[in-house]
Formats: C-alpha cells, sequence, structure tokens
C-alpha cells in the first residue's frame, strides 16, 4: 500500500470517528443544559428571559465544541494537508 | 467541492483579490445602509409616526433592551458597535433565501475580521471606561498569577467567535448541497429552513458574547474602583 492510499484510508476513519464522537458528546451536554432551564423556567416563569438567555449562551459555548470537531473532520476531507504535501 | 465563497474570485491583481465575500459584503453593506437612509429620513416625534420609523425604533429599542439587561447600563455607547454586528450577521445569514447567494460569514476571513474587531473593542471599552492603567489592572485581577490565563482567554475566545460563526454557516450551506445530490426534492427546503432559525441564533449569540465581554472588561475596572473607595472610606471612619 503506498502512501497516498494510507493517508486517505486513515484521514477518512479519522474524520468519521471525529464527527461521531464530536457530536455525541455535545448533544449529551446540550440534552442536560436544555432540560434544567426548562425544569427551572417551570419553576419560575418570570424569569424565563434571564434564564434563556443564559441558555442561548451556554448553548452556543457547548456547541462550539462540537463545531471544532466538524471543522476539523472538514479539513480532513476536503483540504487535507498532509495529502496536498504528497500529491505535489 | 467549494468550502467557502473565498474560492469564487472575479479579479485578481498581484494580492489584491477581489472575491465572491467581498462582493456579497458590500452589497450588505450598501443594503443596510441604504434602508437606514431611506428609513430615518423623516424622523417624527408626534404620535403619527410612519411604518420604517417604526420598524427602526423597534429594533434600536430591542437591541437597547438586550444591551441593558446583560449588564451596561448606558446601551447609547455600545449600540453602534454591537448593533452593527448583529444586523450585518443578521443580514447575511437571512439572505440564504435568495437563490444563488453564499453568505460571507461562511467564509473564515469575514468571521477572523468580527472576531478581532471584536478583540479590539473590547480594550477600546475599558480604556474608555477607566483609563488604560484601570484596565490593564484587570488583567492582573485575583492575583497576578492569573496574568497568563486571562491573556490565554482573550485569545482563545476570539478563535472560538471566529470557527463558532464559520463553522455553523458553513455547515449549513454543505448540508444542503449534500442533500442536493442525494435528496433533491424536499429535504433542501427543510435544511434551509433550519439553516435562517441558526443564522439567527448565531448573530444573536455573536452579538451577546460580544456584550458580555465589553461587559466584563467595563465591569471589572469599575468594581475595583468602588472597592477601593469603600477601603478608603472605612480607612477614614477608622
Amino acid at each position: 500500500m503506498d502512501n497516498v492510499s494510507i493517508i486517505a484510508i486513515v484521514s477518512i476513519i479519522a474524520a468519521g470517528f471525529t464527527t461521531g464522537v464530536g457530536c455525541m458528546f455535545p448533544a449529551l451536554a446540550e440534552g442536560k443544559s436544555v432540560s434544567s432551564a426548562l425544569s427551572a423556567i417551570a419553576q419560575q416563569p418570570d424569569a424565563a428571559p434571564t434564564i434563556t438567555r443564559t441558555l442561548f449562551v451556554g448553548l452556543a459555548m457547548i456547541e462550539s465544541t462540537a463545531i471544532y470537531c466538524f471543522v476539523l473532520s472538514m479539513i480532513l476531507v476536503f483540504a487535507n494537508p498532509f495529502w496536498n504535501h504528497i500529491i505535489q | 467541492m467549494k468550502l467557502s465563497p473565498d474560492e469564487t474570485i472575479f479579479w485578481q491583481y498581484g494580492f489584491v483579490t477581489i472575491n465572491l465575500t467581498l462582493v456579497t459584503t458590500w452589497a450588505i453593506m450598501l443594503l443596510l445602509v441604504s434602508l437606514s437612509v431611506l428609513a430615518t429620513r423623516k424622523l417624527k416625534t408626534g404620535n403619527q409616526i410612519s411604518r420604517s420609523q417604526s420598524m427602526m425604533e423597534i429594533i434600536v429599542t430591542g437591541i437597547n433592551g438586550q444591551i441593558r439587561e446583560v449588564g451596561l447600563k448606558e446601551p447609547g455607547q455600545y449600540i453602534g458597535f454591537i448593533g452593527t454586528l448583529f444586523l450585518f450577521i443578521g443580514t447575511a445569514n437571512l439572505l440564504i433565501i435568495l437563490p444563488w447567494y453564499e453568505p460571507p460569514t461562511g467564509s473564515l476571513s469575514t468571521t477572523a475580521a468580527l472576531a478581532i474587531s471584536v478583540l479590539l473593542a473590547v480594550p477600546f471599552f475599558g480604556i474608555q471606561k477607566s483609563g488604560l492603567l484601570g484596565y490593564l489592572k484587570t488583567y492582573l485581577q485575583p492575583t497576578f498569577i492569573m496574568l497568563p490565563f486571562n491573556l490565554i482567554s482573550e485569545a482563545s475566545r476570539t478563535v472560538a467567535l471566529t470557527v463558532r460563526l464559520f463553522g455553523n454557516i458553513m455547515s449549513g450551506g454543505l448540508i444542503v448541497a449534500v442533500l442536493l445530490s442525494i435528496a433533491p426534492f424536499v429535504f433542501p427546503v427543510v435544511m434551509t429552513a433550519l439553516g435562517l432559525l441558526t443564522g439567527m441564533v448565531q448573530a444573536y449569540i455573536f452579538a451577546i458574547l460580544a456584550t458580555v465581554y465589553i461587559a466584563a472588561a467595563v465591569h471589572e475596572s469599575k468594581k475595583k474602583d468602588k472597592k477601593s473607595t469603600t477601603h478608603s472610606k472605612e480607612v477614614s471612619h477608622g
């Protein structure tokens, strides 16, 4: 097996694992934070605007980890620097 | 497959490049400026105001209210920056309903520019509020050991702002492109509708995070002043 196919195989497998694992745990975390925010709103409907704003900011923070993984796998699939190095 | 509108190049001379991102950004700027000029041409204070003035007042009052809720008590001096961020990103993301439109926020250079302007605006407002020394002291806030961590957090949150906006918008466009090749009938429409929601939420989050960072820089320096004055009062009482 030559270098090009090794790099292609490793990149594709790594990209799949990156997106898979990187979506799984942020999804768990987001579910947990949304559920606790919902129960907080159910207990205190007056505080709903504050809770919602904090929830959105927190969700953005959590989701950015998933986005990092996604961007990394996009780089591995579409703009792989090692692949380009070997090809040239 | 194209990952960003940077790769569509119209004109190039040396390192000066005019690509689709630049053209769309200038078009959005032109649209926003001309709309607001048209809407604010005949402002009135009576009971009967025009529809466009009412619309503008709703937008400005809403953004002011959001800034005030985060903790900046005088939103007038911050709305110029934060409101511009929100309106630009929101418009850029909402216009994906137009055919052949590629959002400029799906390019890493646009989002990096926006995040760097936030990075520069935080010390600007902090220094404006409490002077250069007062702002620099916030880097030594709990103790001087925290100085490298404060610097790292400044850099990492800029990178996070950049990649978050870019990744969200780019992934929306990419998913639509992939679905067009697999199931081109209904599903791309659904994903585009989801992209509208994501785009608006991302614009809100970018603006709110910029507000939170500015509020932290402004507040910490103010808190320090208050503590030192109360301390001196106690000393004088004692």
